[in-house]
């Protein structure tokens, strides 16, 4: 497995009225060659961000990187030209959105909206293209290829639309797919569905993916590593094993304590209590600090680095410095975390 | 169960839509439930299931098409004069998905809260009105510099306390919660539901719960029914259902859903519902597999769920 992608310190702020908001302060992550990464996180925690910039989709001239390395297959991504971007984008990085009523183009015949980059990145014959365009139809799970290639998005239901958006972000079998939130908008059958696809595509064409979304239980089922995202930084980073059954960031414990498994019973959910920071202006110090309960002083002054568990497994939080006291995961989140490991041993 | 009082019952409620000039949509077909005081009751279903469309024909923002809806021996849809209307709407009050758009943008938080004091006059004077909403506030984790802002300055997880607030305001028995936490994020879904929680066991309120998140579903509610397509396939204890689920439908909604335990996920097995497994040979019918366990299903079917039932009980 060969790195594939590798995003070195990646800062973004976005100039508003009120102010520069740090978006992205400084991520850094490797993705492999046919491997699925996880990005989790809360809104406003720069999950999607992170992604835009990898695809040059960033709103301009509002956002600005203001510094790192995003490189492709060693090639820098961030001083592409606009034109040299179009090349990439859609051929070896593209990308699924949440909403596949506002991605998909109302006017345009579905069969056109697939051939379009077919045409353009591969410079397929209209007849060739249309053949290729079928044949993803198909490998989408859609039946009757021939009729649907002729139809229009508003005649596709939600599930539907998301499997045309996947065939056209697959259509020049890119070696990155860039997942944001491609189930979140649908019911859960269709939402096993759509992951079903995914997986079984993953498969067949070895490509790489990174999927956005804040739904734990996706995550378990899709990812085979997690990042997890707090105010513009990724606290914790590891196998999906990792991040399940031996997590060590307090913000990851909240994530997974404030989900409710099918044994919580009548207990409270364990909560993160207040809500995320004003990235205008991030605390000083960790900025998960102020919303930590396992807080140390040295968190309200001294930001976290990234601390090694194993070679997989590394997270952000001054607990695992060699001088922090020793603090054991809430009480529900081990539970939950014996129950998962426990239940399989009967 | 038997011992304990209904609040609501809903008997074979109806909702059809006209669509186009000649189309009918039939949104909700049928549906029989009841609520007993103090528990929650949670509806869950895929879009287009009709969960929705009862909450709102329960609370009268639509009429029904047939049916009943008894609430406290009182028929909702019965004619009713202003005077009744507004004694029933204090009795039952609603919390929307959408906190940014149920919310009016250009009222203050106070005077979103205390509109239902207003209308109902609950309050007699200008210093009773803001002491009861600052009371109100608090009890939903919100305090009392929030009474003079307006809706835009709070984020999703505190507009929904304020719409929580305001559904409080006039004291209700029965709150239909539709989809309270879907547009939160996580760690907020979690402090809205500990509140809700936490606020029924202080008021003895009774909810209607609505969602599509199943396992928080399970986590929030006593009883659940499952809508499908206008009916309601099965209804049960939260505890039972997700044990010992008996309807296909249910059975393949159950497992659909992804778990936060990547073991399990590896393995996970998921049900692909056909409808065409489904007797056809007479009209299905709602019927007590066991105590407090229903569901749709024919004379053969029950039958066969029976015996499901019964050999998976001596495994």
């Amino acid at each position: 497995m060969g790195k594939l992608l590798e995003v070195k310190d990646l800062r973004i702020s976005f100039n508003t009225y009120s102010g520069e908001v740090q978006a992205v302060r400084g991520v850094s992550f490797d993705l492999n060659e046919g491997e699925t990464l996880a990005i989790v996180g809360e809104s406003g925690s720069g999950k999607s961000v992170t992604a835009s910039s990898l695809m040059g989709l960033l709103p301009k001239p509002q956002a600005v990187i203001k510094g790192g390395q995003i490189l492709f297959q060693g090639e820098d991504l961030v001083n592409k030209s606009e034109k040299e971007m179009e090349k990439i984008r859609g051929k070896e990085i593209s990308m699924v959105f949440q909403d596949p009523m506002t991605s998909l183009n109302p006017t345009m015949k579905i069969g056109n909206q697939i051939m379009e980059g077919i045409i353009k990145h591969q410079g397929l014959s209209k007849a060739e293209a249309k053949k290729k365009a079928l044949k993803l139809i198909e490998l989408v799970g859609i039946t009757n290829p021939e009729v649907r290639f002729n139809q229009y998005p508003h005649q596709f239901s939600g599930g539907m639309r998301q499997r045309v958006v996947i065939a056209i972000a697959l259509a020049c079998n890119p070696k990155i797919l860039i997942a944001d939130e491609p189930t979140t908008a649908l019911d859960v059958t269709i939402q096993a569905q759509i992951l079903e696809l995914m997986k079984k595509i993953q498969k067949e064409t070895n490509n790489s993916i990174i999927f956005i979304t804040h739904d734990l239980g996706v995550v378990a089922n899709i990812a085979d590593r997690v990042a997890v995202m707090y105010a513009g930084k990724i606290v914790e980073i590891g196998t999906v094993d990792d991040i399940f059954y031996d997590p060590r960031h307090p913000y990851t414990w909240g994530l997974l304590g404030s989900m409710p498994t099918l044994e919580t019973d009548d207990e409270e959910l364990y909560t993160i209590p207040g809500t995320p920071p004003d990235m205008t202006n991030p605390p000083k110090g960790d900025a998960f600090a102020p919303r930590n309960a396992y807080a140390l002083e040295i968190d309200t002054v001294l930001e976290p680095p990234m601390f090694k568990i194993s070679d997989t497994h590394y997270a952000a939080t001054w607990l695992l410095h060699e001088n922090a006291p020793k603090i054991e995961p809430p009480t529900a989140v081990k539970k939950r975390i014996e129950a998962m490991i426990g239940g399989r041993k009967k | 169960m038997s011992g304990k009082e209904k609040i609501l019952e809903v008997k074979n409620l109806k909702k059809h839509f006209k669509a186009g000039r000649k189309g009918i949509i039939k949104a909700v077909d049928g549906v029989s439930f009841d609520i007993y005081k103090g528990e929650t009751f949670g509806l869950v279903g895929e879009s287009g299931s009709g969960k929705s469309t009862v909450g709102r024909t329960i609370i009268r923002l639509y009429d029904a098409t047939d049916g009943e809806v008894i609430f406290k021996g009182e028929n909702v849809h019965g004619k009713k004069s202003h005077e009744e209307m507004l004694q029933f709407r204090r009795n039952m009050q609603m919390i929307f998905q959408d906190p940014t758009s149920s919310l009016n943008p250009r009222m203050t938080v106070m005077d979103i809260i205390a509109e239902g004091l207003d209308v109902h006059g609950l309050v007699k004077t200008p210093q009773e009105r803001k002491e009861r909403v600052n009371e109100l506030l608090r009890a939903v984790g919100l305090n009392e510099e929030h009474a003079n802002r307006f809706p835009h300055e709070f984020s999703g997880g505190q507009r929904q306390r304020i719409g929580i607030a305001r559904a409080l305001a006039v004291q209700p028995e029965l709150i239909i919660c539709a989809e309270p936490i879907s547009a939160l994020d996580v760690s907020i879904q979690a402090q809205v539901v500990n509140l809700l929680k936490k606020l029924q066991k202080e008021r003895g309120l009774t909810y209607l719960f609505i969602a599509h998140d199943l396992s928080m579903v399970k986590y929030i509610s006593d009883r659940i029914g499952v809508m499908h397509l206008g009916h309601l396939v099965e209804l049960a204890d939260s505890e039972e259902l997700y044990r010992n689920p008996v309807h296909p439908y249910t059975k393949s909604l159950l497992s659909a859903i992804p778990l936060p335990d990547p073991e399990y996920e590896r393995n996970r097995k998921r049900i692909v519902y056909d409808p065409s497994i489904l007797d056809k040979s007479e009209e299905p019918k709602f019927r007590e597999i066991r105590p407090n366990h229903w569901v749709l299903c024919t004379t053969k079917e029950f039958e066969q769920y029976k015996r499901e039932l019964e050999s998976k009980e001596q495994n």
